[in-house]
């Protein structure tokens, strides 16, 4: 196995370039909303007062940062030591994503100054409590595993970074259960947070088993982002594919897209909500996609050998399955989301998809600095490999 | 590779198994238990907007767009705004005069002052608050504007302050709390010329509401709109038509908080599941990877 090291490729590309132009849209943007407040730059409202920046950036974000905690529960606590290559990659992906999330939250609640009073003013009986809690502590738990890696490239110059590294390797276990625990808690709790509007919450998709199906679709996601983001970095910085590790990967998947996928069906037909889905409207339509094409589709995918084995298949069926659950997120938080008194359906403006857009590019900027600079992917390159 | 999995479902299974034997507490109103509250009668209502003025004199709200003597604001449906804690909406639900006009019926929307308030269970950081005396209270100092309260209340009412760039404040009805402790009845109460809104405890004006309906049963319609919905709130409303034709949503008649709380609680009380998991996982990880000193290591 190779061990992880900077990719040493020239930085600026026009790759980058471009991350840079879209960063800076978000950028003012953001100014947008801090000078003029969010009802101008949102199109958010009394009766929809959430939108893409808790229901995508926030929900998905959480979601598919699962990579962090799925491959370092396999590789350090499984101890499928053949995994660890895909570790570092995935622990950096949720940092980034975490931070993205935190962000996010800073930027769409209101008072964004008051951020910090939930480590004071405590309500245990709101799962929005729990989650924010835990994404706080994860969040600093991420970073803390980080460390290592950020100690490997700057330890020689940054004597802190190394005495922490130094200090904190017999504790690192904990950190990496630790990661484990908070994420189950607050990927179900994130579930938890519509349970208590069941007035608004298309029947699709309303069910007491959100908690659990939001849980299990973060165990099934977590790999499959893990190949999307591995075959994106390795086609675009020209490094070996590591098919090597990602095929066998995506066996882990079939069990836990399928375990979310047998409740996600039973719980519809349980609850004899299972004709909804062909009435045609928009949220049926966009639920049988997320169910279709996100779920069924790929699972039977990866069921054939020939696809887990094949680079383009195998991105594919990921894709897919990346792609559902990031529906299924948009799908409970806003499609279904719809209040008696409401009279305008809610679509993002262009003030919160520049937001996003800007948030998004500056997570995958940030990835390519430290691919660049610091050991996370252990690829060769595809020159090594010719040689 | 068979043991790891062995291993998985073993430890997997136990913590499914402990899950079923959580320590199943059944979920308890926290509702008070006498509070204060209002009945509206939609049949004495007669659309002119006094309250929406007192409202606005005694919360120093901005003043309208248009004046409280206005009727025309009357054409549309409105909703409770951050300018406007109450507003009154007009229906024509049925009844035909003695000239063949339809008879309109008028309604006083607010914060309903629920019993177990959706809004409070689900705040961040308890900033919403249900006060012994029956007012759903709010406390700018510990809010932080995720807006969840919105989402979680199915009356739909609080409204947020979406121009303010810095420190918006979620508002609502504040049951004019300041007066209720100085004895005086809420704004809106005070001010009905027609007695529609009557100011008292809730069990005294459940009394009054049955009593009215018994004695004119072809005046009203025999549900009190309140006693149930959403597990009871403090507002109630009685009428002579069905409430879904005046624009009432419908709400489940069980405290919105219940299935949340519960499943909350079920998982996370003292930490037991988070606790059982950190346990299964390190044990799991001292068994299968050896060393746990530095995983990293290869």
């Amino acid at each position: 196995m190779h061990h992880p090291r900077p990719i040493d490729r020239p930085f600026w590309s026009p790759g980058v370039l471009v991350l840079l132009g879209v960063m800076l849209a978000g950028g003012v943007a953001l100014m947008v909303r801090f000078i003029f407040g969010l009802g101008y730059a949102t199109n958010l409202s009394n009766t929809n007062p959430w939108g893409i920046w808790i229901g995508m950036d926030v929900a998905s974000g959480v979601a598919l940062a699962a990579g962090g905690f799925t491959t370092a529960a396999l590789a350090h606590i499984f101890g499928r030591h053949a995994y660890e290559a895909v570790t570092r990659p995935a622990l950096l992906t949720a940092a980034l994503g975490y931070t993205f999330v935190a962000f996010a939250v800073f930027v769409d609640i209101g008072r964004s100054w008051a951020i910090w009073k939930p480590v004071f003013f405590h309500n245990y009986n709101s799962a929005l409590f729990e989650v924010a809690m835990c994404v706080m502590i994860y969040l600093s738990v991420l970073w803390i595993e980080m460390i290592p890696i950020l100690a490997e490239k700057w330890g020689s110059k940054i004597r802190i970074l190394d005495w922490f590294n130094r200090k904190l390797s017999s504790f690192m276990w904990i950190f990496i259960v630790l990661g484990v625990v908070l994420s189950c808690m607050h990927q179900s709790s994130l579930g938890t947070l519509m349970v208590i509007a069941p007035t608004k919450i298309h029947a699709l998709w309303y069910t007491p088993f959100l908690p659990l199906l939001f849980l299990l679709s973060a165990f099934a996601v977590g790999y499959p982002m893990v190949i999307v983001e591995t075959n994106l970095a390795t086609t675009s910085l020209g490094l070996s594919s590591e098919m090597e590790v990602l095929a066998p990967l995506s066996r882990f998947t079939i069990v836990t897209l399928g375990l979310y996928m047998s409740l996600k069906l039973w719980d519809l037909v349980h609850r004899g909500a299972q004709s909804l889905a062909f009435e045609g409207s928009l949220a049926a339509n966009s639920f049988l996609a997320e169910l279709g094409l996100g779920v069924i589709l790929p699972w039977t995918l990866l069921l054939f050998p020939s696809v887990r084995r094949s680079r383009r298949g195998l991105f594919f069926a990921a894709l897919l399955i990346v792609g559902g659950v990031l529906l299924n997120r948009v799908n409970v938080f806003l499609v279904s989301y719809t209040p008696q008194t409401g009279t305008i359906p809610y679509f993002p403006s262009i003030g919160e998809i520049l937001v996003t857009a800007g948030a998004v590019a500056t997570i995958m900027f940030l990835y390519r600095t430290l691919v660049t600079f610091a050991p996370v992917l252990s690829a060769p390159k595809h020159e090594e490999m010719t040689r | 590779m068979t043991i790891a999995r062995r291993q998985f479902l073993k430890s997997a299974g136990l913590g499914i198994a402990a899950m079923a034997a959580a320590p199943a507490h059944a979920w308890e109103s926290k509702a008070p238990d006498d509070p204060l509250g209002c009945l509206v009668d939609v049949t004495r209502c007669i659309g002119c907007r006094k309250c929406e003025l007192a409202c606005n004199q005694v919360n120093n709200l901005p003043a309208p767009e248009s004046s409280f003597e206005d009727m025309r604001v009357l054409d549309a449906k409105r909703r409770p705004t951050a300018g406007a804690y109450t507003v009154v909406n007009r229906y024509y639900p049925g009844p035909v005069g003695e000239r063949g006009e339809l008879v309109p019926s008028f309604v006083k929307v607010q914060c309903m002052h629920c019993q177990d308030p959706a809004c409070v269970s689900a705040c961040v950081t308890g900033a919403l608050s249900k006060k012994e005396n029956g007012t759903v209270h709010y406390d700018v100092d510990r809010c932080i504007g995720c807006r969840y309260c919105m989402i979680a209340c199915p009356f739909e009412i609080p409204a947020y302050d979406f121009h303010d760039p810095l420190t918006p404040q979620v508002r609502k009805c504040t049951f004019c709390l300041d007066r209720l402790k100085e004895g005086k009845n809420p704004g809106c109460a005070s001010i009905c010329p027609t007695e529609a809104i009557t100011f008292g405890k809730r069990s005294t004006l459940l009394d009054l509401a049955r009593g009215r309906i018994e004695n004119d049963p072809s005046r009203y319609e025999k549900h009190i709109y309140g006693e149930h919905e959403g597990g009871g709130t403090s507002w109630m409303y009685i009428a002579g038509t069905p409430f879904a034709k005046l624009g009432f949503p419908g709400v489940p008649l069980e405290p919105l908080p219940r299935r949340s709380e519960t499943i909350q609680h079920a998982l996370f009380s003292y930490l037991w599941s988070p606790a059982l998991l950190f346990g299964g996982l390190a044990l799991t990880m001292k068994m299968l990877t050896g060393e746990k000193s530095n995983p990293d290591k290869e």
